[in-house]
């Protein structure tokens, strides 16, 4: 990602502006989704959650809290009990291909995204997969690559990038496939300050819907236009990221580090 | 991450890097039904391949000692059946079953250091491999990197908190500790092994992967693949007329 970047508090959440699209309002429906692992573990418990176009929502709450099991259903890798609709799609085995053409999904394990022997051919993989010619894929390749800073490795193995690299790399790979909504799942781990910042101004500038999985406050405040809070597999409440994080008293968080005398 | 030092030398930009795949596998074809169908004055036809494929790999700017090394890869296996035709008293068979594995393996060995694994696939497919056995290939060379670097992982965290790999001849504990840590490494692998797929999954595959190149068979890839194919038949009949 570019170097020159504006500090991640001038970062400015975008408007509800959206892209031209056909697809009417909420993108995402999702009514009393349950869940429940193999080994018993309640996972979602009645989950409802909507997302209107142009929206960033943060998904907040504490680990094993529900956030990535509920975002693993939003394209049918998981499926639960309840009602999930993606533009006016059930999700459902029929409609997964036309899904996962609308959703871009950044997993939090970016090692476990990038699969193929080199960077472009990674990142020209999801595209190919919905039909584009090997000469749009890799055009598209190469412009997500350009978003992303990570031009220059294009022709290097994935195994030999460092952690943030291999994140920008997911996440170039998913910008590539020009999805109708974006997941993130806990974007910014493993990205140093700089690149968190370059990636919060991608972002903001994006004009796809957007869900971010994230324990970074600081990030989902720039961003993000609302939060919902995960507790034990249910929604406790919705709103603003500065309301959610004082009534559940991570406001720590987001106040600067203070060194101890 | 370390990574397999064949992927490395399969990126490679020699001459015979640049070869259509299809040209080098042709090439390999012929090889191997020279070697295999070869029975008179097998020695000296085994040192003249041996030589042929040792220019092959200085050509190709691999690193020479390595390779020859690493394609003894294959003795183990054969130095079983070798070893039991000589003590049937037929020692000229052992022996040619010695220099037939070492030299098919030194073979393919060179083709595939000098082709990037999925443009050798590429290759198959376009002479009519089965596409569900290529898939097959590539996702086992996929695992073998997960399985290798969740090793790297255990190894790492087992040496930082005191681990030693050695001494485990003789020592019960230390040999049950490191058959859990081989049953935790599998479980691991498997367990990446199913996120790696949820990923591919969600970027919309479908079962097969799409090519991103198309593979051109060019004049000089005939040429190449007519010489490659020469080389040993031509050996191999001098040899024979020689002896």
């Amino acid at each position: 990602m570019p170097s020159s970047v504006t500090p991640l508090s001038n970062v400015t959440p975008p408007s509800n502006a959206t892209r031209p699209s056909n697809v009417t309002p909420p993108l995402i429906d999702v009514r009393d989704l349950r869940f429940q692992y193999e080994d018993g573990t309640a996972a979602l418990q009645g989950i409802t959650f909507r997302l209107e176009a142009g929206e960033t929502v943060a998904l907040l709450g504490a680990n094993g809290s529900g956030k990535t099991t509920f975002v693993l259903h939003l394209n049918g890798l998981l499926s639960g009990k309840g009602r999930v609709e993606v533009c006016g799609l059930a999700v459902e085995p029929r409609n997964l291909a036309a899904i996962r053409r609308k959703i871009g999904l950044v997993f939090q394990d970016s090692e476990s995204q990038l699969f193929m022997p080199t960077v472009l051919e990674d990142v020209a993989f999801g595209p190919l997969n919905h039909g584009l010619s090997p000469h749009d894929a890799i055009h598209r390749a190469t412009a997500a690559l350009e978003r992303v800073g990570m031009s220059a490795a294009a022709d290097k193995a994935p195994y030999h990038l460092s952690a943030g690299e291999k994140k920008r790399v997911a996440i170039a790979g998913i910008l590539a496939m020009d999805p109708e909504i974006l997941i993130l799942d806990e974007p910014t781990t493993f990205l140093d300050p700089i690149g968190q910042r370059a990636l919060a101004e991608l972002l903001a500038n994006l004009p796809q819907a957007k869900i971010l999985v994230t324990h970074d406050i600081p990030f989902a405040r720039a961003i993000c236009t609302r939060a919902v809070f995960f507790q034990n597999g249910t929604i406790a409440a919705a709103g603003s990221v500065e309301e959610l994080v004082t009534r559940f008293g991570w406001d720590f968080a987001l106040e600067p580090a203070k060194s101890k005398p | 991450m370390h990574h397999v030092v064949l992927e490395r030398w399969s990126r490679g930009a020699s001459p015979i890097h640049r070869r259509d795949p299809r040209a080098k596998l042709a090439a390999l074809l012929v090889f191997l039904v020279v070697l295999a169908t070869a029975h008179r004055s097998l020695p000296a036809l085994a040192l003249a391949l041996f030589v042929l494929l040792s220019a092959a790999l200085l050509w190709a700017r691999l690193p020479l000692m390595g390779a020859l090394t690493r394609a003894c890869i294959v003795l183990p296996f054969t130095l079983v059946f070798a070893a039991a035709a000589w003590l049937s008293g037929d020692a000229a068979r052992g022996l040619a079953l010695l220099l037939k594995s070492y030299l098919s393996a030194l073979a393919v060995l060179l083709v595939v250091s000098t082709t990037a694994l999925p443009v050798l696939l590429r290759g198959l497919e376009m002479t009519g491999a089965p596409r569900f056995l290529l898939m097959v290939a590539q996702f086992l060379y996929r695992y073998l990197f997960v399985i290798s670097e969740e090793g790297q992982h255990m190894r790492k965290a087992a040496v930082s908190r005191g681990a030693s790999v050695g001494g485990m001849v003789g020592n019960g504990a230390r040999f049950r500790a490191a058959a859990g840590a081989l049953a935790v490494l599998f479980a691991r692998s498997y367990g990446r092994a199913g996120d790696i797929h949820r990923a591919m999954l969600a970027r919309g595959f479908l079962g097969h992967f799409q090519p991103l190149f198309v593979l051109r068979f060019q004049t000089r890839d005939a040429a190449f693949a007519v010489l490659a194919s020469l080389a040993p038949v031509l050996l191999r009949a001098a040899v024979e007329r020689a002896l």
